[in-house]
């Protein structure tokens, strides 16, 4: 037995478990335990107690709602992977599922644990703020949200408070006709934490012109960062264009250096990944593939 | 904590601290040994076991978080004592076995597999146990494992469900059904 010990309580509502941890800050929500449970092993965590909301009607299931696709916190992610109204709907949180972990820990894994969990380097949280998702809270006051540009701060840190826990995920559903998404990562081994990873999303018109675009990477700074293409809206995308507007945008890109790979190395990987991103994207929104594209 | 819980169809309880994990209480608990130890934090697969007929790492689930699943080890899929289940039967025939660590958490990737889709591609195969990690580099006779284990229930006509159904003799063995023999089995011994 690794972890330390700890007490185990499965509480009934979401109401109790928002009290349960406000009344201890050294307790911790578990879900699916794909990441807590290691870092209880390694005694990287020791909380006292572990909530475990796994089971809380209040945090099950997809729908929609208003022009965004809901995701309950404790929705596994081998459930949002085969989910019809993801893979019609959330096509960029359907292209990064297949990388999440391995799929034995996708069947224990949940999106909102995820997301709480703010790995740099994970894809739930790079499709949260690319898109800008609203995070879900459940508080001892009450439900309340936050914009996911927002609600990651640092490396595992977020802006979650003692006695509150992320109760759902809003994911914008982009209405425009023709949709396509690109998602490159790369790292070590497959399903590994990724040294970059990028992740497009584009709209086009029926002549072709951009009218949505979106571009986030993961894996090279200290959270999950959305880089301002907005120069490519309005105009048909080629090659050039979109290696102009991807250069420029990461301009002030913060990469962090670590055992595994340099900032430098990460920024180069990170701008590369996102102009075939957003290559793949177009493609798959239904323009002919690009001239010169690499 | 006192925790009750289904294992290869038989409910089973035990009193554990809340931090004895799935892994661990299968093995001291319940004596089944099928699942091993290897690194204990999520990495490397050995301690595979299926919930809801699902692999999962049975060193990154508490006991206290199991009750209400159905829980199947290795010991579960073979169809009756002394007999072995297709894919065990695949794995033995094409060597797949080699130091057999890796094995009950490969099998039971494949298994999970198989009962998905009856024609995986060998992409498939790779994906299905890519979090299974096999020390001695074996893996191609492990995935000619799951390529030949396919084939055979494929051949067999057998009903399969799409997860593991509780009961019956151990939990949703990949055996075919009772009295429909497999393409190429061997005849019996008289």
């Amino acid at each position: 037995m690794k972890p330390a010990p700890f007490e185990y309580v499965r509480p009934q509502s979401l109401a109790e478990a928002c009290e349960l941890l406000a009344g201890d800050e050294d307790a911790r929500a578990i879900a699916g335990g794909q990441t807590l449970v290691p870092m209880l092993a390694m005694r990287l965590a020791r909380p006292t107690k572990l909530i475990d909301i796994m089971r809380l009607p209040e945090l099950a299931g997809i729908r929609t709602e208003g022009g965004a696709v809901v995701v309950g916190a404790t929705t596994r992610q081998v459930i949002a992977e085969r989910d019809p109204l993801v893979r019609a709907q959330l096509p960029a949180l359907a292209a990064v599922l297949p990388w999440v972990g391995h799929p034995a820990t996708r069947n224990r894994g949940t999106v909102g644990g995820s997301i709480a969990n703010a790995d740099p380097s994970a894809e739930i949280p790079l499709v949260a703020v690319t898109l800008g998702a609203e995070i879900m809270l459940a508080t001892p006051d009450g439900p309340s949200s936050m914009p996911a540009d927002d609600f990651f701060i640092g490396p595992m840190l977020t802006t979650i408070a003692p006695g509150e826990c992320v109760s759902a995920v809003r994911f914008p559903v982009w209405e425009h006709r023709s949709v396509g998404v690109g998602f490159f990562e790369v790292s070590a081994r497959k399903s590994d934490f990724a040294f970059a990873s990028a992740l497009a999303q584009v709209a086009l018109d029926e002549d072709g012109r951009c009218i949505d675009i979106a571009l986030g990477v993961g894996g090279v700074g200290d959270r999950p960062l959305r880089l301002d293409v907005s120069p490519l809206l309005g105009t048909r995308l080629d090659a050039a264009s979109v290696a102009e507007a991807v250069h420029a945008s990461a301009g002030d890109l913060e990469a962090s250096s670590d055992l595994h790979a340099s900032a430098s190395y990460r920024r180069r990987v990170a701008i590369t990944l996102g102009k075939r991103a957003i290559e793949q994207a177009i493609t798959e929104a239904g323009a002919r593939p690009l001239k010169g594209a690499a | 904590m006192k925790v009750e819980l289904r294992v290869n169809g038989v409910s089973r309880t035990a009193d554990v601290e809340p931090r004895k994990t799935l892994l661990d209480t299968l093995r001291e608990n319940f004596l089944l040994n099928g699942a091993h130890a290897g690194c204990e934090h999520g990495v490397c697969g050995a301690c595979t076991v299926l919930v809801d007929g699902e692999p999962v790492r049975s060193c990154l689930m508490f006991a206290v978080q199991a009750d209400g699943y159905e829980i199947t080890t290795i010991e579960g899929l073979a169809p009756a004592p002394g007999e072995l289940s297709v894919i065990q039967d695949a794995f033995c025939e094409t060597h797949g076995l080699q130091c057999g660590y890796c094995t009950p958490g490969m099998i039971l990737s494949a298994h999970a597999l198989l009962q998905h889709t009856h024609t995986p591609s060998r992409e498939e195969i790779v994906e299905a146990i890519s979090g299974n990690i096999c020390r001695c580099t074996g893996y191609g006779q492990i995935v000619e494992a799951v390529q030949f284990a396919a084939g055979r229930l494929q051949k067999s006509n057998a009903l399969r469900p799409n997860h593991v159904s509780p009961g019956h003799h151990g939990a949703g063995h990949d055996a075919p059904e009772e009295g429909v023999l497999e393409a190429d089995a061997p005849k019996e011994i008289v």
